[in-house]
């Protein structure tokens, strides 16, 4: 017996992400996330909950969660701060701007704060790179950071001063919603063999059509 | 009037002079939304498209030579010749999984004019007749995401996407997807395995594109974002039009990202095969200079995949052929300079750590290579190195990619370049990719890790605030 995890909301949303894919399973990572955003990383009532919707396996779910790093399988800050300090980030001051992130924060890259606040990370180039030291937190830029910069944010965090941030797990504000009568049909592969119809079109004398 | 200037709502963007095709509505602070694209000349290349069969659009892109964004340089009209007659359904993917250290320009074309994507993705579904499109945007780029959700939902709503496009028989879906934090996901078999719900690792080649055998098996079109973000104003203004821009070879425009120690780093839009790595790095149009009067030591021209130039090399064109021929390649159009405080074994060290943590586990040669180039670059930066640690890297460098690297030419040591591009004993280029930065600062900056091996040396890197941006908070020394 499967413990329902996703609120009501959510298992709505589950399904209509699930119909906007000729297979079911290719909504797995989507699926991931939404739970993500829930509960704020994913547990393994989630893991079984999405396995059912998608067709595949609680095995299968951890199989392919764990091999995506934003994915997180215990319990993580409430804003995970990413630090970039790949090459661009370094030449600038990024793995100074970590050390100094590690100094604020009291835990190394990977760590989470005692207080369950903050998630702090090291991570890999976030396509900012005329910006730097650039970071995210919870996915939201900052850029050409300074240490001062730096303990401001964390300060501003701690205050709740930063509205356009979510707590971790909430990737888009916005989702996309396709009404029913507006879309073209979306059918497993094998349901889809046939020539699409403007295709004939090539088959017509040139031009005219349209 | 270009200003010339940076733009406070693109930031990192610069306003220059010179053609622009796909940053032309950067200027306009909503340029992401519905109402602006209209008023700028959006969805005319659809309706251009849709007058015409979709075998002469599919010509227009073959005759334009659109070469692909994404890294490879692959004409896009060559790879739509690729899909097998008659196996239906087909698939498009797009590959706005941007993560090439020093790379990024699809971030600002999918925040700053999402519909221009998903009028490129539309145009490519009527020419090649394709069932569905996925939007697959990587996950770290929440904006993105809340941007084409948002420009999806009023496509819909206005009949651009979905059943019976204005008016016409041509009808297909638009899915936007997420990715979830991994570099290897944009190779395009790698992309189509995380699509289809999977752990991100490349597919075994041959068949060596996704044309043959893709999503689910069918005839499957991987295309970047800046390739699809130039097909409406292609279609609009005609392959003529097009190659008018850029060289023979290289024609149009394309966006790179200028980082790194220049005076004012950028995303700017240039002519392929006609702007230099001089004008980029010290054009008053462009980089304005090494920083705080510092000399050029090197520079990464394609991203973090690519092997590294020198200041000799400055006035090539941003062209593949003879980048190619020099032993690098342009890649993802990402070039990142570095001055003469820069210590190369630190740079080149943060390069490899990037694929060692990215490699996905599947090839033994890339898994266990990239492991322990880290640690050899991490001991000999720490002063641990031992005098044999310079022919190990260059040993496992070895089993990673055989035979000679590309390498640029030194020519204080009569050594000739080695031109692009590696072999590989790997699925996918990630491993080799890993083995340029170590033979690139090898050959011209042995005495650097010799002097970290026999005198325990080090060098320390500069963090000295870049000027000419006056706007931005500056990196405390």
């Amino acid at each position: 017996m499967t413990t329902e995890f996703f609120s009501n909301d959510n298992l709505h949303l589950a399904h209509e992400i699930v119909s906007r894919y000729p297979v079911k399973k290719s909504a797995l990572i989507p699926l991931l996330h939404l739970a993500q955003e829930q509960h704020g990383w994913v547990c393994d009532d989630a893991m079984r909950q999405i396995a059912d919707l998608t067709g595949t396996t609680p095995a299968e779910v951890r199989g392919t969660g764990t091999f995506y790093e934003m994915f997180k399988f215990h319990p993580v800050g409430k804003y995970v701060v990413n630090v970039c300090t790949n090459i661009s980030c370094q030449l600038l001051g990024g793995e100074e701007l970590l050390a100094h992130a590690e100094q604020t924060l009291g835990v190394k890259a990977g760590g989470t704060t005692a207080d369950g606040l903050f998630t702090l990370e090291d991570v890999e180039c976030i396509a900012a790179c005329t910006e730097a030291p650039c970071l995210q937190v919870n996915y939201r830029y900052r850029l050409k950071v300074t240490d001062d910069d730096f303990d401001t944010l964390i300060a501003d965090l701690r205050a709740g001063r930063t509205a356009e941030i979510p707590e971790h797990g909430t990737l888009a504000a916005v989702r996309q919603h396709i009404p029913a009568d507006a879309m073209a049909g979306i059918v497993p592969p094998e349901q889809a063999t046939e020539m699409p119809v403007w295709l004939s079109r090539n088959n017509q004398d040139a031009g005219g059509q349209g | 009037m270009a200003t010339n200037a940076y733009i406070p709502h693109a930031p990192g963007y610069v306003d220059n002079d010179g053609p622009k095709i796909v940053s032309q509505r950067f200027v306009h602070e909503d340029s992401y939304t519905i109402e602006r694209y209209e008023a700028t000349g959006g969805y005319d290349g659809l309706r251009a498209a849709l007058n015409r069969t979709p075998s002469a659009v599919h010509d227009e892109v073959r005759n334009a030579t659109v070469l692909g964004r994404g890294g490879a340089g692959f004409p896009a009209g060559v790879k739509w010749g690729f899909m097998p007659p008659g196996k239906f359904p087909y698939y498009l993917v797009v590959n706005g999984d941007e993560s090439e250290p020093g790379t990024y320009k699809d971030r600002l074309l999918m925040e700053r004019d999402p519909h221009q994507l998903i009028e490129g993705c539309l145009i490519t579904c009527y020419a090649l007749g394709l069932a569905q499109c996925f939007l697959y945007v990587r996950g770290e780029m929440a904006l993105a995401q809340e941007r084409i959700a948002q420009a999806l939902n009023d496509a819909y709503a206005r009949n651009y996407v979905g059943r019976n496009i204005l008016g016409s028989d041509f009808s297909v879906d638009i899915t936007l997807t997420w990715g979830a934090g991994a570099y290897i996901v944009g190779e395009e078999t790698a992309l189509i395995e995380s699509l289809e719900g999977n752990r991100g690792m490349p597919r075994l080649k041959p068949p060596y594109f996704p044309a043959a055998i893709g999503l689910y098996g069918q005839p499957t079109i991987v295309n970047n974002v800046e390739t699809l973000s130039n097909l409406p104003w292609l279609v609009l203004n005609g392959a003529d039009a097009y190659k008018a821009y850029g060289s023979e070879t290289s024609p149009g425009t394309r966006m790179v990202a200028v980082s790194g120690h220049v005076n004012r780093p950028g995303v700017y839009e240039i002519e392929q095969g006609v702007t230099t790595f001089r004008d980029l790095f010290y054009g008053d149009n462009f980089g304005q200079g090494i920083r705080n009067g510092h000399e050029l030591k090197m520079f990464i021209p394609g991203g973090g995949s690519s092997p590294w130039f020198f200041p000799e090399h400055l006035d090539l064109p941003l062209e593949a052929k003879p980048v190619g021929e020099a032993g690098s390649m342009l890649g993802s159009g990402a070039i990142v300079v570095m001055d003469e405080t820069t210590d190369a074994v630190r740079a080149a060290l943060r390069v490899v750590r990037f694929f060692a943590r990215e490699s996905c586990g599947k090839c033994t040669p890339c898994r266990e290579g990239t492991t322990w180039e880290e640690r050899i670059l991490q001991r000999i930066l720490d002063g641990e190195g031992r005098p044999s640690d310079i022919d190990m890297l260059l040993d496992i460098a070895d089993n990673i990619s055989p035979g000679p690297y590309p390498v640029a030419a030194d020519p204080s040591q009569g050594l000739d370049a080695v031109p692009f591009p590696p072999k590989q004993t790997t699925i996918c280029p990630l491993g080799p990719s890993s083995v340029a930065p170590i033979v690139s600062t090898i050959r011209r900056f042995r005495h650097e890790y010799e002097a970290k091996i026999t005198r325990r040396d080090t060098i320390p890197v500069s963090v000295e605030p870049v000027t000419g941006s006056s706007d931005h908070h500056e990196v405390s020394a």
